[in-house]
Order: structure tokens, then sequence, then C-alpha cells
């Protein structure tokens, strides 16, 4: 799990263009919108195809969108889970 | 009344020029994102959206962060009154052939939604009001080549109507191959040493070297 978390944070600065943010930089439980990275609505999107692309995961429930997408935990959780 | 230009910026050959004065230039072997990059350091703009913004709004956001450093337009200035006019020549061509490009295999389809946005030349103008708050009439012109006989009226007929009273303009263009930004600041007041808007100075302002 832990060796996902790492690879879902470089993934992420990568797909996000995050250029000043390293990956210790980013606390796997902070959330990733508002407060932590403040990513938009955009990155949102961009997470989703990252997810899919990467993992071949899609989010088949939008309502549950916001709570797959709040950390990069989360994130790592709903792969593993549907892996 | 007297619409006049404060103030002016041209960005091109890795070379800034404000005010006719050159002020910064890289070396001729600096591609344009590490220029664009040594640009954002040099005028500390720490705005970390910049690092999404396609090519063209990036030159575009840079020239307007360089052009408006101090000029506190806000604080002068209602929001709704700011308003900001570019033209462009060849709109989004960089950033459409690179969705095309990521598009173009059926087999491997994934848009991407940070790429899409900017395939719209007027985004340029809305990563420059987002940033600084402008809330005015803004207006993105294509055109063959610069032409200010185009946009002048359009812009004075805005003051005239009080729709504006103070508003950036001028001409962004990106493609791979080359750019050029030339941005004014153009205001309803007597400066000393304002410099007229009409088409006639900015034109001279726009192919102006030292």
């Amino acid at each position: 799990m832990e060796e996902l978390v790492e690879k879902l944070k470089k993934e992420i600065i990568e797909q996000l263009n995050l250029e000043e943010i390293e990956p210790d930089d980013i606390d796997p439980a902070t959330p990733l919108f508002d407060e932590g990275l403040g990513l938009d609505s955009i990155d949102a999107l961009e997470l989703i195809v990252l997810l899919e692309k990467e993992y071949g995961q899609k989010i088949e429930d939008p309502k549950k969108g916001k709570e797959i997408l709040y950390s990069v935990n989360t994130i790592a959780e709903f792969i593993r889970k549907n892996s | 009344m007297e619409i006049t230009i404060s103030k002016y910026i041209k960005i091109e050959n890795n070379t800034i020029w404000l005010n006719g004065e050159k002020v910064f230039s890289a070396g001729p072997d600096t591609d344009f994102g590490t220029f664009m990059k040594v640009l954002y350091r040099r005028y500390a703009v720490k705005y970390l959206k910049f690092f999404k913004m396609d090519n063209l709004s990036k030159l575009g956001f840079l020239a307007s962060e360089i052009l408006l450093a101090g000029q506190g337009l806000v604080k002068h200035y209602p929001n709704d009154k700011i308003g900001v006019f570019l033209s462009n020549s060849n709109s989004t061509l960089d950033i459409d052939q690179q969705y095309y490009d990521l598009i173009k295999d059926s087999d491997n389809y994934f848009p991407s939604p940070a790429l899409f946005v900017y395939t719209l030349p007027n985004i340029m103008i809305g990563e420059i009001c987002i940033k600084n708050k402008f809330r005015g009439e803004s207006a993105t012109f294509i055109m063959k080549e610069y032409d200010p006989n185009i946009t002048v009226d359009y812009i004075k007929n805005l003051f005239l109507q009080n729709k504006i009273k103070v508003c950036i303009a001028g001409f962004v263009d990106y493609t791979k191959d080359n750019y050029d930004a030339f941005l004014y600041l153009a205001e309803n007041t007597e400066l000393l040493n304002g410099i007229a808007h009409n088409a006639e100075n900015i034109n001279n302002l726009y192919y102006q070297r030292e």
C-alpha cells in the first residue's frame, strides 16, 4: 500500500503539472482539494483520467467521486479494493 | 476624453522591453519553456496555476504580470471597470495540435480535460482576470497580423460608454516556432508623458526597438 501511495504521489505531480511540489510535500492523508494541494475541478477530471489510464479503474458512481478523490490515501484504497 | 497609454511591454526572442527599454534577455539558446520558468522566478510571480497553463496563456499571463507589477489596478479602479482586450494570429493552434495528438489514437483514447480547457484563445484572458480579480469587459480578436486599427475604436467606445475606466490590450501569439507578446495599459487620464491611444502610436510602440 505504501508503495502504491508513493507511486500515486509521483503520478499526480506529473499529471497535474505540480511543478514546485515534491512527493514528500504531499501528506497522503491531507485533502487534495481546497486545502492541501488546492486542486480544482479540472484537476479532479485529470485524476479520473489518471485512474482509468494507469489503473483501468472507473469511478462508476459519480456521487462517490468526492470521497474517492479526497486524498492520496483514499485513491490508493480505491485502487487496492478494485484491483 | 483623453485615453492614454501609460505603460507597455514587449516580449519576443527571449527578451523583454518595458516602456521601450530592454529590461531582461535570456540567451538565444534558451527554449520557450525554460524562458517562461526563468521569468516566473525572476518576477516572483507565486501562482502555482501558472504551470498548468498552455504556452499561449503562460506568455500572456507573464506579460500581464510584468506590465501590472506595482500598478495596484484593483485599488484604483472598480473591478468591473477593468477590461482586457487581446489579439492573436494563431489562436490556440499549438494546444489544439497537442490535444489532437493526444486523442487521435482510438485505441489509446484518454482526452485530457486540462489540455482541452486551453483550446479557446479567450482562456488566456480568463487566466489574467482570475489572477487579478478583473471583472470588466473582455474580448479576443483573431487577425492575420496585429492591426490596432481594428481594436482601437472598439476600446475607445467602451471608454466613452463608461463600460471601462482602464484596460490591458495588445497582441499575444504563440506557435511552436515563434512567439510574440505586446501589451499596453490604457487609462482615461491625462498622464504626464502619456501616449495618446491611437493606432499609429500603438503600431509605433509595437514595432519599437531600442
